[in-house]
């Protein structure tokens, strides 16, 4: 099984970013492998729609499962589609919240903002 | 003659301005760029209203021709499509029409199909006729509506058209200044109106059109606006007062020039003054 985590540096005792579709880099840890990649988020840069394209790189790493602290609409639209868990992580370090995930302890992500620039949202 | 109204923000007094210019000069037409928050009509309100909406093109997706090859995805500029599970999502919010997903598509798998994002109103106020544009609350861009508003071919060439622009700097003025003749601009005498006049200033400049400056709630005492025309050499066209009976006029949504002498002379004398300006310059361009 494969965990997404937006992380703010590339290190297990990273912080969680605060943004999902403008992070600087992805943790994807592999629990059956216990390895770690950091994937550069190629989104963070984007004029519009970064959330869209950070959850399109998530989906084709066949992440299963997705750690964040929140999430927008359009982003969740796409994780959504692509069948990936969205749980919701704490302020504590990149690797406790692996640890608590897979202590069955984090809760699922149920907010899904409307996005800051006018367009999401019905 | 195309005459814009423009200003760094909001609130400086472009639609008092074009409003009473345009109500000033009797046969005349308005138009309100301003397409995210309109409120020229307010004050005109126009009579025998014809509307029409305004749409733009998006693409569709035929799920039986795409392959997958993730080409449109790879070059939307505005990550507004997705290929999840074989399947191509479009987010028709963050589209901005361009287009190039359509020519991209190697299976023609992608159509245009129509969004409609606003309306264009057409209506009359004595012998002004008025245009408004309303954009969709959520929608990108007002531009599609600005270029309807602004199509050479709707509007009476011998009638002087002021256009109402929306506050600040960006592709929305851009696009309400491009095809004007002289460009006004308002400015309030604080430091942070400075800071707004400058934005526009160097926008006009940059633009290439004549201007001047009206200046706007002008109390006794210091104007940085004023000053900074003098600073500038910038053409300050007139000064409209910060006054007690014009704040009354307006906030009721009546046009003072139709209801105040003082303000008729005041706008009047403006109008020609500008009138000049754009005399001036087409001469002394030729």
């Amino acid at each position: 099984m494969k965990i997404a985590i937006p992380v703010n540096e590339k290190s297990l005792e990273s912080n969680v970013c605060v943004s999902f579709g403008r992070t600087p880099y992805f943790l994807i840890y592999d629990t059956d492998t216990q390895k770690s990649v950091f994937l550069d988020n190629s989104a963070a840069a984007s004029t519009g729609g970064a959330g869209i394209k950070a959850a399109q790189m998530i989906a084709d790493n066949k992440v299963n499962i997705l750690l964040t602290p929140r999430l927008g609409e359009n982003a969740a639209d796409v994780l959504k589609s692509a069948e990936i868990e969205i749980y919701k992580t704490t302020t504590a370090s990149a690797k406790d919240n692996i640890d608590v995930f897979i202590a069955g302890k984090l809760p699922l992500l149920n907010e899904i903002h409307a996005g800051f620039h006018g367009h999401g949202g019905k | 003659m195309k005459i814009a109204v423009l200003s760094g923000k909001g609130g400086t007094g472009k639609t008092l301005v074009s409003v009473n210019l345009a109500a000033v000069a009797k046969t005349s037409t308005y138009i309100d760029c301003d397409v995210e928050e309109p409120n020229g009509h307010l004050f005109f309100k126009p009579k025998d209203i014809i509307e029409e909406e305004i749409s733009v093109k998006i693409p569709k997706v035929d799920g039986n021709l795409c392959s997958g090859c993730r080409r449109c995805v790879e070059f939307c500029k505005f990550n507004a499509l997705a290929y999840i599970k074989e399947k191509l999502i479009v987010f028709e919010d963050i589209c901005h029409s361009c287009g190039g997903c359509i020519l991209l598509c190697p299976e023609k798998a992608l159509t245009e199909k129509e969004k409609v994002i606003g309306r264009v109103q057409k209506g009359t106020s004595e012998q002004v006729t008025v245009y408004t544009g309303i954009l969709n609350p959520g929608e990108p861009s007002g531009i599609p509506i600005i270029k309807k508003l602004l199509d050479e071919n709707e509007h009476e060439r011998s009638k002087t058209i002021f256009i109402d622009c929306p506050p600040g700097s960006a592709c929305i003025v851009m696009e309400s200044i491009k095809d004007a003749d002289y460009c006004i601009l308002v400015a309030e005498p604080t430091l942070f109106g400075v800071h707004n006049l400058n934005m526009v200033y160097e926008l006009v400049k940059l633009f290439n059109k004549p201007f001047g400056v009206v200046l706007n709630k002008c109390l006794d005492g210091e104007n940085p606006s004023e000053k900074f025309c003098i600073e500038k050499g910038i053409r300050i066209l007139g000064r409209i007062p910060f006054d007690n009976e014009l704040g009354s006029l307006n906030s009721n949504a009546e046009i003072a020039v139709r209801k105040s002498e003082k303000y008729r002379t005041i706008f009047s004398s403006l109008l020609e003054d500008v009138k000049k300006e754009v005399h001036h310059e087409t001469t002394s361009d030729s």
